[in-house]
């Protein structure tokens, strides 16, 4: 019980949109740090979002963060806060208007809510701009604003769905700040993004989900280990990729060999990886070859992603 | 069972009804800045003060004999009996209260509302009630200027008619009419907005029930406003061709009944929208 007072926890919930399925059978227990939600369009990672924060309902099974449901919403929304993908908002306010609003119906002081409004706007670093309309906002300062609701109240779980969406470069690098030092602080952060390389770097686990199902979880390299039986890839720099290719795919392991584009390389696919060095280390002992360099290429969030689901990492 | 009802007592006791009243004043004062006073309540504002045009034009440019007060206030009767109950407070609430739930999951906008620390049955309480507040306040001042420019155009007779004679009480029967038209159309179409996508055709249903209801047996003409608000007209105006229609005639019945009706009916209607709205679900794209 204490277990679950530090978790979200989805315990079998499925979600159908009349005969549309939106998630299925899906049991997570997410600790804190930071989640990533890795899935195709569509395949239901918003649907978790939504579900994880009342804003739709399970069809079966039940679902608590840190022990406690949106039916206590006085409770359940002090501790959580969430930025949704949908890009709109109230018409005819501006940044402070929003996000005072959104304070005062926590029952705080007007102090108070201006205090804490005026920090979020700092830690999203969104200046002047919010004492502007939101309807002249750029998509970024939009995420931004967004953003800056959803942490106003600092939050002891933080739910974010594409919060990298149209930010640039440098607004990217400073939001993976936040969020890094977010979880630091010992909060919850749970992230849908198809940005997989920048989230990858900060995430401490992740959850594949397609087709509405779970297809894995944990940390990147427990998800690999996860799929040891299936092909793991590989890329070797050297000076005779095309006559290294033959002869690794000679072994009864190596299912698949695909030069690299410049020339200079093979990307080689293997069912045993242990054998496999084996076999590099001995032709790289006995043959005339010069390797440069040997480095899995597999083993982050987008290779695992494409290995289980089949389809590019780009996914939102 | 004393001990249930005394559980019973201490759990509702131990509610945070203060945080619950701030809160609902907050989603009011916010509901009403953004709504009725927003360029969009343009034509709110104008259907409930196209009569009040109308009289004030009649006002400037007619005269007004003492003869003809008692046509003009048959004349008042018929706009609050024919206009403001069956078309302007209709479909003025229709405007309003469709656009507290459904106009803002139309512009994406309600799940804001839903993330915030707050009871859904509070949230929508208070969105009905900033709804109620703006539909009695414009369609009230709406029928009382109406009232005051009729009887100032006879001047001293108008004079007498308001403060010596029947006026100040009929004023008294069209706002409780107004307010009570407010409340109970208000209730059933924020209700509709939740159950229909779209709940124009749904209220043109509601339309035409109110019209036929008289023709209704005995137990279905109470589940009608119109019906009730008939019986608090300080004047009734029979209603001949096309009025017909837009008038209502229903079993007699006493005003504290008909009073009662009204609150009861939107009373019921409120608890069960609650009900739904602890069920609502944000599907936008639906929308």
């Amino acid at each position: 019980m204490s277990a679950m007072r530090d978790r979200i926890v989805f315990d079998n919930v499925s979600k159908f949109y009349g005969e549309v399925l939106g998630v299925n059978r899906v049991s997570l227990s997410i600790a804190p740090g930071i989640t990533t939600l890795v899935g195709p369009n569509g395949s239901g990672k918003s649907t978790l979002m939504n579900l994880m924060t009342g804003l739709v309902q399970p069809s079966r099974g039940s679902i608590s963060v840190l022990g406690l449901t949106p039916a206590d919403a006085d409770r359940f929304f002090r501790t959580v806060g969430y930025c949704t993908q949908f890009d709109s908002f109230p018409r005819g306010l501006t940044g402070w208007q929003f996000l005072i609003d959104s304070l005062l119906l926590y029952g705080m002081s007007e102090i108070d809510a201006f205090r804490l409004a005026e920090d979020a706007v700092k830690r999203v670093q969104l200046g002047d701009a919010a004492a502007r309309k939101i309807a002249g906002y750029s998509k970024g300062m939009r995420q931004k604003i967004r953003l800056a609701q959803a942490i106003a109240h600092h939050p002891r779980v933080l739910i974010l769905d594409e919060p990298l969406n149209g930010l640039d470069p440098i607004a990217r690098a400073e939001s993976l700040a936040l969020f890094e030092e977010l979880s630091r602080q010992g909060m919850h952060l749970v992230i849908s993004s198809h940005i997989l390389d920048e989230v990858d770097r900060i995430s401490d686990r992740v959850v594949l989900i397609t087709g509405g199902y779970i297809v894995a979880e944990g940390s990147i390299h427990d998800v690999r280990r996860e799929v040891r039986d299936k092909p793991m890839q590989v890329l070797i720099r050297c000076d005779r990729p095309e006559w290294l290719a033959s002869r690794m795919f000679s072994a009864n392991h190596c299912v698949e060999a695909r030069l690299h584009t410049d020339g200079k390389g093979v990307f080689l696919r293997t069912g045993n990886i242990d054998e496999f060095y084996r076999l590099l280390n001995s032709i790289a002992a006995g043959e005339s070859i010069n390797i440069d360099a040997v480095t899995p290429v597999d083993d982050d969030a987008q290779a695992i992603y494409q290995y289980l689901i089949g389809s590019e990492g780009s996914a939102s | 069972m004393n001990q249930r009802f005394s559980a019973l007592a201490n759990s509702i006791l131990r509610q945070p009804w203060s945080l619950w009243w701030l809160q609902a004043r907050r989603a009011v004062r916010i509901e009403v800045r953004r709504n009725l006073l927003s360029l969009r309540a343009w034509w709110v504002y104008f259907l409930a003060f196209v009569p009040t045009g109308i009289i004030l034009i009649h006002l400037l440019f007619e005269t007004h004999p003492a003869f003809a007060l008692s046509e003009d206030t048959s004349v008042l009767a018929g706009v609050v009996q024919f206009y403001y109950v069956r078309l302007g407070i209709f479909f003025g609430c229709l405007g309003i209260f469709s656009r507290l739930i459904r106009g803002e999951m139309v512009e994406r906008s309600l799940h804001f509302y839903l993330l915030a620390p707050m009871r859904r049955e509070i949230l929508l309480l208070a969105k009905y009630a900033a709804g109620a507040f703006s539909a009695v306040a414009l369609f009230s001042t709406a029928v009382a200027a109406n009232f005051m420019l009729i009887y100032l155009a006879f001047g001293p007779a108008g004079r007498d008619y308001v403060f010596q004679g029947p006026g100040l009480g009929q004023l008294e029967g069209y706002l409780t009419v107004t307010v009570l038209g407010c409340l109970g159309y208000g209730a059933v179409f924020l209700l509709l907005s939740m159950v229909f996508r779209n709940p124009t055709p749904a209220a043109l249903l509601v339309w035409g029930w109110e019209a036929i209801n008289p023709i209704m047996p005995s137990i279905l003409q109470k589940i009608s406003v119109a019906s009730y608000l008939r019986h608090l007209m300080p004047i009734t105006v029979p209603g001949a061709g096309i009025f017909a229609l837009l008038t209502v005639q229903t079993e007699p019945v006493p005003t504290w009944v008909a009073i009662f009706g009204v609150l009861l009916l939107t009373a019921i209607v409120l608890a069960y929208s609650c009900v739904r709205m602890r069920r609502f679900e944000i599907r936008y794209t639906t929308e």
